[in-house]
């Protein structure tokens, strides 16, 4: 499973506070600075994926869970259709 | 005396009877306030009990179908008001007030209610921290609980498009009061269990009295927010007073707006987070390198790493100082041997036979083949010998021999 996004940002966390003590060796810091720039990667990719989507559960007459989507617009529609 | 004919006689059952219906016809329904007394909950379910005043009796039945639905417990001594039907039980010839509502009287009906729920849930650890699931940081999906049509989605669907409005949001409609909202709330808890379709539920209506509020301290309702295993949280819009689902949820936010807030974070936030770190691991690693540069170079401005020829030079000056030093050396030490080896040949020329015949001694040979003659009996009569002496020889023939 892919990492979520809270983990990352607490990997990353520790990744800029290890660096940043400059205990690492400069070939581990490397390894640490690639690591985190995929985890910044990572974590913006999460930001920009997330769907702007508004959802509503409609139970069908046959007891069925379905789910359209919510709003003004969509509400209106539905009515027109009726 | 009138005789039997005349006398209108009843059976036991049928004067009963007639006064059921006398007593039902007048009274109907009515509202009658006593306090509870010999209260009875019967293993059938059914309650009995009577209310009282200082001067009369009443017997109440309250049947399992109607205190199902309760939302108090009844105690001896409790002030209720009760609505029912008067009526006969026929068996006991006893009339009785058949419950269909009950409530306390005084402090609220729902009061009372309210805080005999609490304390029992609070007994059950229903509250308990321990039990209590951590809101994640940044959801992917919001799942809400409350009315399409109330101002709680409103508020949340506004704080979304302020803070992060590309983030998702699944709405399951509920009615928030009214007698069916406590089903409707706990089969929508579970459906989203079920679904699995959220990462948490914002549960909540807008303001209310306490009434319309009724249905988030239902016990219903807060076993099926105990149960959930999706964290909740509650925000029913009431700023000051709590709610049986406020104690049992997850969290609880004092309005379905601060909910939003909590559960969605600010995106530019997160956005600048995020570039605070990548510029926080730049800065260091190149001030790392740029110090580990520095250091490079201050090294190869080391005499010896700028020319190293030098160190070649300076060996050859090391090495001729050597040779130098050797030849030096080497001069003493030949001085030396040479007065030694004087010493020596002194040494050796004492004891060459030269220095013996010097003394006046010679050394005699056979002239004809040079054999050195230590003995006189190897002489013959006649024979040359020859006679080396310190200075020149003489060549002499043998007369006597002896």
């Amino acid at each position: 499973m892919e990492m979520k996004f809270e983990e990352a940002l607490k990997k990353l966390e520790g990744i800029v506070g290890q660096l940043e003590s400059g205990d690492v060796s400069l070939e581990a810091s490397l390894a640490k600075y690639e690591e985190g720039v995929r985890l910044v990667r990572l974590c913006q990719k999460k930001l920009e994926l997330a769907k702007k989507k508004i959802e509503i559960l409609v139970k069908t007459k046959d007891g069925k869970i379905k789910i359209e989507p919510f709003g003004e617009e969509s509400a209106r529609k539905r009515k027109g259709e009726k | 005396m009138k005789t039997a004919q005349e006398k209108h006689i009843y059976t036991v059952s049928e004067i009963t009877r007639d006064i059921r219906v006398i007593l039902e016809d007048t009274f109907g329904t009515a509202w009658v306030e006593g306090e509870v007394s010999n209260f009875i909950h019967h293993s059938s379910g059914h309650m009995y009990f009577s209310i009282k005043d200082k001067g009369s009796i009443l017997s109440c039945a309250l049947f399992r179908r109607v205190n199902a639905n309760l939302k108090f417990e009844i105690k001896n001594g409790m002030q209720v008001l009760c609505f029912g039907k008067i009526s006969v039980y026929d068996k006991r010839g006893s009339y009785q007030l058949i419950i269909e509502e009950v409530e306390p009287k005084g402090a609220g009906a729902l009061q009372i209610a309210f805080e005999q729920l609490k304390e029992k849930l609070r007994t059950e650890k229903l509250f308990d921290e321990s039990h209590k699931i951590p809101i994640p940081y940044l959801p992917q999906r919001v799942g809400v609980i409350t009315s399409p049509t109330g101002a709680a989605i409103k508020d949340i669907l506004n704080v979304t498009k302020r803070r992060f409005s590309n983030i998702e949001i699944i709405l399951n409609p509920v009615r928030v009061q009214g007698n069916l909202a406590k089903n409707e709330i706990v089969e929508a808890l579970d459906l989203f269990n079920a679904l699995r379709n959220v990462d948490v539920i914002i549960l909540g209506r807008g303001g209310g009295s306490l009434e319309d509020l009724w249905p988030f301290n239902e016990e219903i309702v807060a076993r099926a927010i105990y149960r959930s295993e999706i964290p909740i949280i509650s925000a029913v819009g009431h700023e000051i007073d709590w709610t049986i689902s406020d104690f049992v949820a997850d969290f609880r936010a004092p309005t379905p707006s601060a909910a939003a807030e909590l559960v969605i974070p600010q995106k530019e936030d997160l956005i600048k987070l995020l570039s605070g770190f990548s510029e926080r691991m730049k800065t260091t690693l190149i001030s790392r390198l740029d110090f580990l540069t520095k250091n490079l170079s201050a090294l190869e401005n080391r005499y010896v790493l700028k020319s190293p020829f030098n160190i070649v030079v300076q060996r050859e000056q090391e090495i001729d100082d050597l040779a130098e030093a050797l030849a030096l050396k080497g001069g003493f030490i030949m001085k030396f041997k040479k007065e030694s080896l004087n010493a020596l040949a002194g040494r050796l020329d004492a004891l060459s036979p030269l220095a013996i015949l010097s003394r006046g001694y010679s050394i005699t040979y056979r002239a004809k083949d040079g054999r050195l003659m230590k003995d006189a009996k190897n002489v013959k009569k006649k024979e040359l010998i020859k006679t080396k002496l310190a200075g020149g020889e003489i060549i002499s023939r043998v007369e006597e021999a002896a």
